[in-house]
């Protein structure tokens, strides 16, 4: 296992664009622009010294290079790798080593949507699946659904233990400024909202909005000469074992066991030293599976684990903190926004949700049906 | 001079379905069941993949019921008895059972969409 990335660099700056339903005209690229200057501020760094240009959109396939024009930034490091909502998390992995190699000092990972101004539709340069489409699954949220219904006949999870994790999210969210969805969530509510998709309800899917976000990476000799208090990557690891949810091996048990375990080992820690945890919750079944795939519960336990209060605020093991993509926003691809919750936790700044004594975060980010998977443990300055 | 791809994947196994036969392939090398239709075995690497005709008889190891206004869609993931998974509709909600025995119903002239699963003794 990779270690000598543990520490070496930290992220000094974050920001979200706009969110929610955004100003009419905006463009995903606008939401960038915003997000990566609110961002170089935040650290203290102009934009013209970012050198590395990591981001993946939905709109826009060659994203880094219109990134990098947009923000008038001609990098030496370029990276437009897609594994959907993993991206953002996977980028921290592929920037750490850029900066580590030498081949770049400032990186910028961003993403922005206007999803939900674009009417809603999920906005994707996927070909259809030949094998898949022609049956009529609603895509994503049929391919989560199979998962949900397979961990329901395996491990006898229920529709009540999912719709914990999203009342669970709604009590986060309440507490977090701007959050998309505030108004009081009951575990009734969530069962009787409309079926979208056996066993999923809208109430068990994400939202709809708009947004972006962005991140600054350096390394971390260089973080400690600037104005805010860095917060390292200790560890960090990425994996995929398949695309489309037909010619996955398993719908229970997902590729963050290896994203995970790459990411623990290059920091050397387990589930049991994490204070704070930020999950991809693209639908409610995400957050037990990944819990189990993590290691903070058993696997077939995550519904249990979860359903007893233990993730709300004032829970044993706080997750998704500012409500997540299932209460806070999720403009299409969630990925940049755990790491912008994970560092504002860890430098104390999260008002009346802040998770006490937070030193280290746990974020771990899906992409597409359950496919990409990417993990990334941050730590409070006192961590190095 | 290496040997050029004469008839893809994709077109046989439409072909197979139009004929009334389910296929799937086979790698000659490692012998592993291998389906979506491909040139190469995702198990070993090895490119000897053969065409087989399977039983069409399954288990269901999930599914969902899609809802909209048009009305309710069973999908399932089946995994047939000869060792490969697929994606299928499925004739009717009742159906949508994990570990319920399935059938392929492969009428005459089949296209991709129009295949289908029912429960083995209902077919």
């Amino acid at each position: 296992m990779n270690t000598t990335l543990r520490g070496r660099t930290s992220v000094v700056g974050v920001a979200e664009s706009d969110i929610g339903k955004v100003a009419d005209g905006l463009t995903s690229l606008d939401l960038i622009g915003q997000a990566a200057a609110r961002a170089t501020s935040d650290a203290g760094i102009p934009l013209s010294e970012i050198d590395g240009i990591f981001s993946a959109t939905s709109h826009y396939s060659m994203s880094s290079m219109e990134v990098g024009e947009y923000l008038g930034i001609r990098p030496r490091y370029s990276d437009s790798s897609n594994m959907g909502g993993a991206s953002f998390v996977s980028h921290l992995l592929h920037a750490a080593a850029a900066i580590d190699a030498g081949l770049c000092t400032t990186a910028l990972i961003a993403y922005g949507s206007t999803q939900l101004s674009d009417g809603g539709r999920l906005v994707t340069a996927s070909m259809p699946n030949p094998y898949e489409a022609p049956y009529g699954p609603r895509y994503p949220v049929s391919m989560f659904a199979m998962a949900a219904a397979r961990h329901m006949y395996e491990f006898g999870t229920t529709r009540e233990q999912l719709a914990e994790v999203a009342v669970a999210a709604r009590e986060w969210a309440r507490l977090t400024p701007g959050a998309f969805r505030t108004e009081p969530l009951t575990v009734d509510d969530v069962l009787s909202a409309r079926m979208v998709s056996d066993p999923l309800t809208t109430a068990d899917c994400c939202l709809v909005t708009d947004g972006g976000g962005a991140v600054i990476l350096t390394s971390t000799e260089r973080a400690r000469d600037l104005r805010r208090d860095p917060v390292p990557v200790l560890g960090v690891g990425e994996a995929h074992w398949h695309r489309n949810i037909s010619e996955a091996a398993t719908l229970t048990t997902t590729a963050a066991v290896d994203s995970g375990a790459r990411a623990y080992a290059m920091a050397g820690l387990t589930a049991a030293d994490i204070d704070v945890v930020e999950l991809y919750d693209a639908f409610t079944i995400n957050v037990p599976l990944f819990l189990e795939d993590l290691g903070f519960c058993e696997k077939g336990e995550g519904g249990a684990f979860a359903a007893d209060g233990r993730i709300r605020p004032g829970g044993a093991l706080p997750v998704n903190t500012n409500g997540g993509g299932l209460s806070y926003c999720h403009p299409g691809m969630y990925g940049i926004f755990l790491i912008v919750e994970a560092v504002r936790q860890l430098r104390g700044e999260a008002g009346v949700r802040q998770v006490r004594d937070a030193e280290l975060a746990l974020v771990h980010a899906n992409g597409a049906v359950l496919s990409g998977q990417a993990t990334a443990i941050l730590g409070g300055s006192n961590t190095m | 001079m290496n040997e050029r791809i004469a008839d893809s994947p994709a077109s046989i196994y439409a072909r197979g379905l139009a004929a009334g036969t389910l296929l799937y392939q086979r790698c000659s090398d490692c012998h592993s069941a291998v389906f979506h239709p491909r040139v190469v075995c995702p198990r070993c690497g090895g490119a000897a993949l053969e065409w087989c005709q399977s039983t069409g008889r399954g288990t269901v190891y999930s599914s969902t019921v899609v809802r909209s206004r048009s009305g309710a869609n069973p999908v399932a993931l089946i995994d047939l008895d000869e060792g490969f998974r697929m994606m299928c509709r499925l004739r009717s909600e009742a159906d949508a059972v994990i570990g319920a025995r399935v059938a392929a119903v492969i009428p005459e002239g089949c296209t991709i969409d129009e295949l289908l699963f029912a429960m083995e003794e209902d077919r």
